[in-house]
Parts: structure tokens; sequence; C-alpha cells
């Protein structure tokens, strides 16, 4: 992958009052948030709280319904192919073609970022994330867990800037879900990237996020550090912090604490 | 940086190389390919050595129901070559993958179109070529202006297969059906079959507004009149600009209505 010079801003990722409607249902509902460089932020919500709407919008493939992103300081609604290269992206929601190896599919996604050098890299890739001995197995042959590595080794093949991972340990049994995100650590170190993790996992988010962003409803309803976070609702954990938030119980927190 | 490249063969390559795998991975899907074409060769080439000893019509030209079929099969093929390949896109629910790539819209157009020559031309040469020793028809004695005949049928196939892959992408799965059957609406009005002229005038004005009807008319000028009418090639041509620009615009609006309706990561079995 030939990385000249890229433009880093102090702030990879730029939302600013997005908004999402779907007819009469309003996804996400005004939200802002700015994302530093080479920091890990997490996005926590129950289901339908709007975190893979949100991460649509930040990809482009949705498309804001008022509101503005900015990613590597690009206008994602109106540039966004400026900035694509510089991104990467794995999510559950989107498969690998099956019938193709690993092998195939990582050459032909290498070709579509334009990753240089590309048989080492999948070489390299492929061996820190223990996919050697399946590479020229189809895609579909292997284990859920399997395959979320090979969408792993996809997502960083052209080592992103800025990286969107949407439950990025599902499938994966505890001790892999572990391995993985160290690596993911690695890589961040490595590159300095910018990552937005949406993840139901909040044994994850604490470990892997420098910020969390609590999202209900479509709007942020807190948002700080995890450790800060948890101190504030008094909680032990950020998954008692998360049942608060999702159960909106925030008023009774403060109540009982003032 | 490659991403802002306005158009990179590098990536229409990597679309293609995608679909290439999976044919050289699957003989059963080379041989699918190149089935029909030839099932129906063979059947129209039974229908030709019945009809020469009974139609007057035919008997002038013996090569033209199975130059007419293969023809035919170019615009179907090429139609399918482009929704089938956008199809299986959704079916391995990798549409999302492709849309958050560098691949821009636009390229994809162009790697469906090139698949679709790709597929277009395993299907139906080996039926081609089998019609000269089984029957005695060689569509390539239809000479130099075959190949333009060629070209504006898979062009025109190529166009009726975007636009229905942009209805599959606008309202899903559900419409996949229309990827075998749309095409069949343009057999009757493109005189694939009988002279142009039989139809009733009030269809006239369609069925001339319709590319495929100058080619099948310029294959039978070839057969029964020995003329090479590029005249009507040269029609057929400047129609296929017409439809092949609007199908594109109908897929890129389509694209745009998938993102603004949060369609793209939706797409699936």
């Amino acid at each position: 992958m030939s990385r000249l010079t890229p433009v880093q801003p102090a702030d990879a990722i730029v939302a600013e009052r997005l908004v999402k409607r779907f007819g009469a249902l309003t996804a996400v509902d005004g939200i802002s948030f700015m994302v530093r460089t080479g920091s890990t932020t997490g996005l926590l919500g129950g289901n339908g709280a709007g975190k893979t709407t949100t991460l649509s919008m930040l990809l482009g493939i949705v498309l804001p319904s008022s509101g503005s992103v900015h990613i590597l300081g690009t206008d994602m609604v109106k540039r966004r192919y400026d900035v694509l290269q510089r991104m990467n992206f794995s999510s559950p929601y989107v498969d690998l073609p099956r019938r193709l190896s690993v092998a195939e599919n990582l050459t032909v996604y290498g070709w579509l970022y334009g990753v240089s050098d590309l048989k080492r890299r999948i070489r390299l890739l492929a061996e820190d994330l223990q996919l050697t001995a399946f590479l020229d197995r189809p895609t579909g042959d292997l284990s859920a867990g399997q395959r979320t590595r090979v969408a792993l080794a996809k997502a960083l093949l052209n080592d992103p800037d800025v990286l969107l991972l949407d439950e990025p340990t599902a499938s994966l049994d505890p001790d892999t879900a572990d391995w993985v995100r160290g690596y993911i650590e690695t890589f961040r170190d490595r590159v300095n990237a910018t990552i937005l993790i949406a993840s139901h996992n909040m044994a994850e988010v604490e470990r892997l996020c420098d910020e969390v962003l609590m999202l209900r409803d479509g709007r942020i309803v807190d948002r700080g550090a995890p450790q800060e976070l948890i101190g504030r609702y008094g909680r032990r954990t950020l998954e008692e912090v998360f049942l608060d938030v999702a159960r909106n119980r925030r008023v009774a927190v403060q109540a009982a604490g003032s | 940086m490659h991403g802002r490249d306005l158009f990179s063969f590098r990536r229409v390559g990597a679309f293609l190389l995608r679909h290439l795998y999976v044919l050289k991975r699957s003989w059963p899907r080379l041989l699918e390919l190149a089935y029909w074409p030839f099932v129906q060769m063979i059947l129209w080439g039974f229908i030709t050595t019945f009809l020469v000893q009974n139609s007057n019509w035919v008997a002038q030209a013996s090569g033209v129901l199975i130059s007419a079929v293969l023809l035919w099969d170019v615009l179907f093929r090429a139609n399918l070559g482009v929704s089938v390949t956008f199809l299986e896109e959704m079916w391995a629910r990798n549409l999302g993958q492709l849309f958050v790539s560098p691949l821009r819209a636009y390229e994809l157009v162009a790697a469906l179109w090139l698949m679709s020559c790709i597929r277009t031309v395993i299907s139906v040469l080996p039926a081609a070529f089998l019609a000269v020793p089984l029957f005695g028809v060689s569509v390539f004695a239809l000479g130099p202006v075959l190949a333009a005949l060629f070209a504006n049928l898979l062009l025109f196939g190529c166009s009726v297969g975007l636009a229905i892959a942009a209805l599959v992408l606008r309202f899903g799965l559900g419409a996949e059906s229309l990827a075998w059957v749309a095409v069949f609406a343009l057999a009757p009005l493109s005189g694939v079959y009988y002279p142009v002229s039989v139809l009733p005038d009030w269809l006239m004005p369609i069925a001339l507004a319709l590319p495929s009807v100058h080619v099948f008319e310029g294959m039978r000028a070839v057969l029964f009149e020995n003329a090479q009418r590029w005249d009507l090639a040269g029609l057929a041509f400047a129609l296929n600009l017409v439809y092949g620009l609007a199908s594109t615009l109908f897929f890129l609006r389509m694209v745009r209505v998938a993102r603004m309706r949060g369609l793209l990561l939706q797409q699936g079995e």
C-alpha cells in the first residue's frame, strides 16, 4: 500500500448535527461527535439505537437527511471517493463471496484498494490472523469465527487510516476474541489508525476504547472515557452503565446521587 | 492516490477477477452458460430441416432461423450477463463491501458490461460453431456485418440488463425474476423470426425504436438479398447509445436512491 504523506487532521472523524430519517422513523436524530486521530471510540447502544445507520453514514453508503460527515477532512457526501482508499470496514451485515477462496477474496479486495506488493501483504495478514492454513479454502466453508477473521483481514488489507468495525468479535470464542482485540490494538498503534467500533460487548469497548458514545433512540445520551462513565454512574462495569442508559435510568441515578 | 482516479481499470479488473474466479472454480456454471444456446440451436436446427422442405420463405435462406436464434441468444445472454452478475453480488451479500470500497458506481457499470461480454461469448460461441457441422449453417457466413450486428445486440442486452439490475437494487430480490423474463417482452417487437413489416401499424414506431429490430432486419438482408446493410447496423448503434446512456443514468440514480433509503447494507437473501 502506498502511503503518500496522508493528511492527518487532528480529528479524523467529524460528524455534525447528523440526522437520518427513513419515512416516519428517525434512526439518527441530530448527533454530533469528533474522533481524534489515532484514538479508538466506541458506539454503544441497544438494538435500533442507530449504531449501524451512523456507521453507514460515515462510510457514505447511507446519505444523511441533514448534517455533515467529514472523514480525514473530506466531505463524505460530496467527495467520499477521495478518501475511501484510506478507510475500511468490517460488519456482520455484509459477507465476502463464499465461493471464492480466502486468498481470492483478499486478492480481489487488494486490487480494489490498490494494495501494493499484494501477495506479501496477504501472506503477512494470513500469518498474523492465523489464516494461512485456510487461504485456499472457499470462504463459505469456514466456521463463523474463521470468516470473522477473514473479514478483519480484508478490513486491514490497505492499512486504513480510519477503520470502522461493526461487532468485530461477533461469533468468536472468548479466547479468539481476546486475541483479535489485541491484534486491533497492535494495528492501531502501528498505523496510528483511528478506529470507531460499534459493539454490544462491554468488555471489548472497555479494553479498546478511549471514548464511548452512548446512543439511545438515535441520540447521543452520554459520552466519555469508559472509566469516567463508570465513575459518573456509580457503577462497577460499563455493562451496568449500558443497562442504565438503555433503560433510561440516568435520571434516577443522578437523582439518587444528588 | 488511486482513490482519486476518475476511472481505474485496476478496480474494474478487480471486479472482473472476482467473477472469473467464480467461473474458474465451477465447470457446471460454464456448462450451464453454453447449455441453453446449444439446446436452442439443436431445436431450431431440426425445425429448419423440416421447414426447408415445406416453406418457400425458409427455403430461400435456410440459415435464417438458426441465425436468428443464435443472435437472439446474444441479446438474451448479454442481458443475463449484466443482471445475473449483479444479482450474484446481492446473493453473496457482497454489495455493501463493494460500495464502501473505492470502486465507483460507473466503474461497476463498466465492469458489469465487460463481464457480460465474456459470459455472452462463452454462451453463444460453442453453439455457433457446432451449428456448422450439425446443420450446415454458419452464422459467420453473414460476413463482416456480423460483428456489427453482434456488438449491437450485446450493447442492447447490456442496457436491458443494467435497467433490471437497477430495479432489483431499488426493489430488492423480489424483482429478480425480471432478469429472466423481462427481455422476452422485446422478442415479438424485435422481428427475430419474421420481418418487422408483419407488425400492425400502431406497433411499428415502438418496434423501430428498438436496436434489435434493425439488427434482425440486417441479418435477413444478408441472408435473403446478400446485402451488407451497414446503415441498419449504424442506426442500431445510434439507438444503442441512447439506451446505454439512459440505462447507465437510471442505474446511477437507483444507487443514489439506495443510499438515501439505506438499502445497500440490507441486500441479500
